[in-house]
């Protein structure tokens, strides 16, 4: 058996740079921090990666992969049963999700050495980022669900300090609060679940709660309350958290608005890693849901697909890159939920597990890309706006062809790696739920069409007037992308059926031509829609302003078509659903989480009367009090 | 009697001993040498936590009346703490021009109120808790007046004074009526006779209004914001710490063995209250301004935190009460510690005038941070785990939706303590309170505050030695 302790220095080392340069810091040079942090979390990089190829290459046998825990400390002890420990457990959704942590914080590590340069609290920024890094890897390799609990709130103290980095913008601070404020929210279904999952099991313990067929589960599916047995709401609660982290509807409300962080941020928490929490917890406790409440796996699933669809609607209408991003962030965490909701336990069955953690390392890689590149933009054009941009692939020629992988990736073309993990999840999709299948599959074709609209008004288009001419940024900037680049193209090539699997055994998994012939067709009508409305739009109208006359007439037919789209892409989809769907998001889910807190203050506010500074007043509440409870209890106890 | 059992008293005795010294030696103190006895007086009550510290074995006193054991010893340690911090947070105040002929009488009050609490916690029947509890309270008027030449002090004092000698009358009301339910004022005996009969209701509703009046439970707790708000801040501090905490620790007790026959009773009475001061505590702390309204009325919210704890009887429950006031200790004192430094050094004390204190106070900025995410329960810091261990014990006796609307307040209450973080970290200020260095003394003290906060929820040790001589008592 290999040992495997050295795998504690992977949370460890980031724990380290983030006292030292916390509490130091101030004292260096900035770029001294920077460095510190980027080499500190190269190391654990390469741990991570070493972990991986120990575990999947060295400790492989026949009978698949096993759960190791290298390191476990007793930390509380409430009864002999019931007790805490800390430690770090090893099987392959947590050596994964260790390498995708570690890839791309290490990338934004890097990346903000240039797009970070000479901004206000640059130690801080770095000492926050090794913070969330630390706190993320804990979730990902707890032992237990009370550990998992610490660091998942850690991970969210670290987020609300990281979006609200910009302290100075009040948007970002307003954002921030709303993330922290609607993931405790979510927190608390959280951790409400996990004590009455605990209460009747007896034990946190994911080693002992994952043994299919285990007797643990006797006493709390006897329990019911509301006709619901006590299963189903430990696990609906514990998914409520599940739901909050990774910005499932009607608990997204949160996640557009923290794009107003740091972009590398934003590629590290909101597209790789925090908001994949959810998924990962979901994937972690997959056996209980699976065996002991299949009813809620279920609602994950449509919960997942609603989210997609409905993200990928709204995408199409924004006009904020970053935004585009955020929603189609939120969609493809869809897709995972709705892989894991439709999955079954074991071979070929348990595809739909297989799939969602694929597509979750797939993305984790293209998205944070996406956000680089858009972030790489920004740095160069100062601005988020669509309008503000065009024809920038004369200017920035690495940024267009990463940007272009990374879009045909989540399209889903092949041989890009999103393709792969996509084509498992419409796959599995297809096999369980038709439902899920269509509506995922609509979902790709505007996912294709968002992205290259994305892509085209960017790269593509006319050439805006630029203050000053955009540039290529520089090369700390660039050399992450090209790394993530070849992550989201050739990434589809690792068989993750042979090592990310429900059961932990390898399976036989092959193309199904039925499902990935439609998808990419699907995908390629995105694309070509796209061109032709944002490709073509631009170049017209330029050619137009430039020369009108002959031009004008020979394209006449053409414009004609172009117009159709336009009027039934802008006017009816646009105005008739997209448009609607955003503002329901806006007014009536926003604003009904708004209206919790108004009314909140209403109340407090009505209330004030009481605390009025007179004696005999409060003499007279005092003796009410004492005659009103001793009523109440004569009462209740029969006494009547 | 013999020495043995002198013993028992030592954390009392101790106590009286140095309240004498101290004010013999303020009696001949010129009063311009009055600010060398705070030093003199922070050593001789360090003296007597370090004391209080040896074990002793536990026994019974005066037939009965007074109970000495390792959890009554543990809780005096933490009191005694909990004073001995206040005392180093103290300095700046004392320092003051005003003060400083003051000192003695400062010290003097407070160790005779902390007398009579340690009398109180070790109380075996009602006449001793009584004694104690009006030991403990009527000292703390004075304290409350301490500023007697600002009105808002002496108004404060007055206010105390006059509803404290309500509440005390209504419980006393309370007891005698359970002695004549049951003939006995000893807590052995009640417990034996004690039946749901509709005198006993009375008088337990009177004495637990009492009580509520003390821990500041809605709606007993209207004089609370008007008296933290009037006294200094330190007396603050000790109001919303350890008169609270001794409070808390004597009402489970009597509940836990003298009532434990009739649980139905006051756990449907504790149910409404622990609703009702949790909800109402966090509505009133929502919009206040003054450090220390909010700070009360946070602690009123705290209060109800409590109660849910005290729901879940037995060992598991007294262990996470104490639990949560060893950390509750911490984490209150931490937050006014860094609102007192503040408030002497620039006489600051609006949530508003903190605006911009990272840029010129950092570490005074953050140790508040940690007080206020403590407070509200964000691990890994302890007050997390306080409240978890609150609501493990409700959870144990099924109360589930009681737990629910805890964990919604708690999130409510995030709300307003981001607001004081938002204030010193992002919200801009045109004249931030310029940077200043407190004195050692305090800290010293703030030191102690983050020790606790980061150590006591990480320690494994400590709750499950709680539990181990909690567990004796069951």
């Amino acid at each position: 058996m290999t040992n495997f302790s050295y795998v504690i220095l992977i949370p460890l080392i980031p724990l380290t740079v983030f006292l030292v340069t916390g509490l130091l810091g101030m004292k260096w040079k900035p770029l001294v921090s920077g460095v510190i942090g980027t080499v500190g979390l190269g190391i654990s990089f390469f741990l991570s990666l070493f972990a991986a190829y120990q575990y999947f290459f060295a400790t492989a046998s026949a009978g698949g992969y096993h759960t190791i825990i290298p390191v476990n400390m007793l930390w509380l002890s409430f009864t002999s049963t019931l007790q805490i420990h800390m430690g770090v457990l090893l099987d392959p959704i947590s050596v994964m999700m260790l390498v995708v942590v570690t890839t791309i914080s290490f990338m934004a590590h890097i990346y903000s050495l240039g797009y970070m340069k000479g901004e206000k609290g640059f130690q801080r920024y770095y000492a926050f980022l090794s913070l969330f890094t630390f706190s993320m890897l804990g979730v990902v390799l707890s032992t237990n669900i009370f550990q998992m609990y610490i660091f998942w709130e850690l991970v969210g103290a670290s987020s609300f300090l990281l979006i609200g980095f910009y302290y100075d913008k009040p948007s970002a601070v307003a954002a921030a609060k709303k993330a922290f404020i609607v993931t405790r929210f979510a927190d608390l279904g959280f951790l409400i679940g996990i004590l009455i999952l605990s209460f009747y099991t007896g034990t946190f313990d994911f080693s002992k709660l994952m043994q299919p067929g285990t007797s643990l589960f006797a006493g709390i599916t006897g329990v019911s309350f509301l006709g619901i047995s006590g299963i189903t709401w430990a696990m609906t609660l514990i998914f409520m958290g599940a739901a909050g982290k990774s910005a499932m509807f009607p608990l997204h409300i949160w996640l557009p608005d923290a794009m107003e962080g740091p972009t590398p941020v934003s590629a590290l928490i909101h597209a790789a890693t925090m908001v994949v929490a959810g998924v990962f917890l979901v994937a972690r406790m997959f056996p209980i849901y699976h065996f002991h409440a299949p009813d809620v796996l279920i609602f994950i699933g449509y919960v997942g697909g609603f989210t997609s669809l409905f993200a990928a609607i709204i995408a199409m209408t924004q006009f904020d890159i970053k935004r585009v991003l955020a929603y189609s962030t939120l969609s493809q965490i869809g897709y995972m939920m709705v892989a894991l909701g439709v999955s079954g336990y074991g071979g070929e069955a348990g595809l739909g597990y297989t799939a969602g953690m694929f597509h979750l390392f797939t993305h984790a890689m293209f998205k944070a890309l996406l956000f680089l590149g858009a972030g790489s933009i920004i740095h160069t054009v100062h601005s988020n706006l669509m309008k503000d941009m065009g024809s920038l692939r004369k200017y920035m020629p690495i940024t267009h062809i990463t940007f272009l992988a990374a879009s045909l990736a989540i399209s889903g073309i092949p041989p890009f790696a999103g393709f792969f993990s996509k084509d498992e999840i419409l796959t599995a999709a297809f096999h369980a739920n038709k439902l899920l299948f269509y509506v995922e599959y609509i979902t790709a074709g505007i996912t294709s069409f968002y992205i290259f609209r994305l892509y085209f008004n960017i790269f593509w288009g006319k050439d805006t007037n630029y203050e000053h001419k955009p540039h290529e940024s520089p090369l700390n900037m660039v050399i992450p992308m090209i790394f993530l680049a070849l992550g989201a193209t050739f990434g589809g090539f690792i068989p993750f059926h042979d090592l990310v699997t429900s059961n932990m055994k390898p399976f036989a998994d092959k193309l199904n031509i039925l499902v990935s012939l439609p998808s990419v067709a699907i995908g390629l009508v995105g694309i070509a829609a796209a061109w032709i409305l944002y490709k073509k739009e631009n170049d017209l109208s330029d050619r137009i302003a430039k020369s009108l006359g002959v031009l004008y007439i020979s394209t006449f037919h053409k414009f004609y078509i172009d117009e159709l789209y336009l009027f039934v892409t802008k006017k009816i989809i646009f105005n008739g659903i997209a448009r609607p769907i955003a503002w329901f998001d806006s007014k009536i889910v926003d604003g009904f989480m708004i209206g919790i807190g108004t009314v909140t203050m209403k109340i407090s506010y009505k209330i004030k009367g009481l605390q009025s500074g007179e004696l005999q007043q409060y003499a007279f509440v005092f003796i009410a009090g004492t005659i009103i409870l001793a009523l109440f209890l004569l009462y209740t106890l029969g006494f009547h | 009697m013999d020495f043995k059992y002198i013993l028992l008293m030592r954390h009392e005795l101790l106590l009286l001993l140095v309240a004498l010294i101290i004010l013999m030696v303020d009696l001949f103190t010129s009063d311009k040498k009055k600010f060398r006895l705070i030093k003199f007086s922070l050593l001789l009550f360090t003296i007597a936590t370090l004391v209080g510290f040896i074990p002793v074995k536990p026994g019974v006193l005066f037939g009965g009346a007074f109970q000495g054991n390792a959890l009554t010893d543990f809780f005096k340690d933490i009191l005694n703490v909990a004073v001995l911090i206040v005392f180093l947070q103290s300095d700046g105040y004392l320092k003051k021009i005003e003060n400083t002929g003051k000192t003695g009488e400062f010290f003097v009050l407070i160790i005779l109120t902390l007398l009579g609490m340690d009398f109180m916690v070790s109380s075996g029947d009602f006449l001793t808790f009584f004694i104690g509890l009006e030991t403990a309270s009527i000292p703390v008027a004075g304290l409350v007046a301490f500023d007697r030449f600002k009105s808002r002090s002496a108004e404060a004092g007055v206010k105390l004074i006059l509803l404290s000698a309500l509440s005390s009358g209504v419980l006393l009301f309370g007891i005698s009526l359970i002695y004549g339910a049951t003939g006995s004022i000893y807590f052995s005996d009640i417990a034996k006779h004690v039946t749901a009969s509709p005198l006993i209701i009375l008088g337990f509703i009177f004495f637990l209004s009492g009580m509520g009046f003390k821990i500041s439970l809605v709606p007993f707790h209207l004089w609370t914001a008007d008296v933290y708000e009037g006294a200094p801040i330190n007396i603050t501090a000790y109001l919303s710490v350890v008169s609270k905490g001794a409070a808390v620790f004597i009402l489970t007790i009597i509940l836990y063995k003298v009532f434990k026959n009739v649980t139905d009773l006051w756990e449907t009475s504790l149910y409404v209250l622990a609703v009702l001061t949790m909800t109402v505590g966090n509505l009133f702390a929502l919009r206040q301004d003054n450090i220390k309204r909010f700070l009360a009325f946070s602690s009123i919210a705290q209060a109800g935190f409590i109660m849910v704890g005290i729901m879940g009887t037995g060992s598991l429950g007294m262990t996470s009460v104490v639990y949560f006031i060893l950390i509750y200790v911490f984490t209150n004192l931490g937050a006014f510690g860094v609102a007192s430094a503040i408030s002497s050094a620039s006489g600051v004390e609006t949530i508003s005038g903190y605006n911009g204190l990272y840029s010129t106070n950092p570490r005074l900025s953050l140790i508040m941070m940690l007080a206020l995410f403590s407070l509200a329960g964000i691990p890994p810091i302890a007050g997390f785990f306080g409240k978890f261990f609150l609501f493990t014990s409700a959870g144990s006796q099924g109360y589930f939706i009681l737990i629910l609307i805890g964990v919604l307040n708690a999130t409510i209450s995030l709300y307003y303590y981001l607001g004081v973080v938002k204030a010193m970290f992002i919200n801009k200020s045109d004249t931030p309170i310029p940077y200043f260095r407190s004195s050692n003394f305090m800290r010293l003290s703030l030191l102690l505050c983050v020790a606790g906060l980061f150590s006591i929820g990480f320690i494994g040790g400590i709750f499950e030695y709680i539990m181990s001589i909690s567990h004796l008592l069951f």
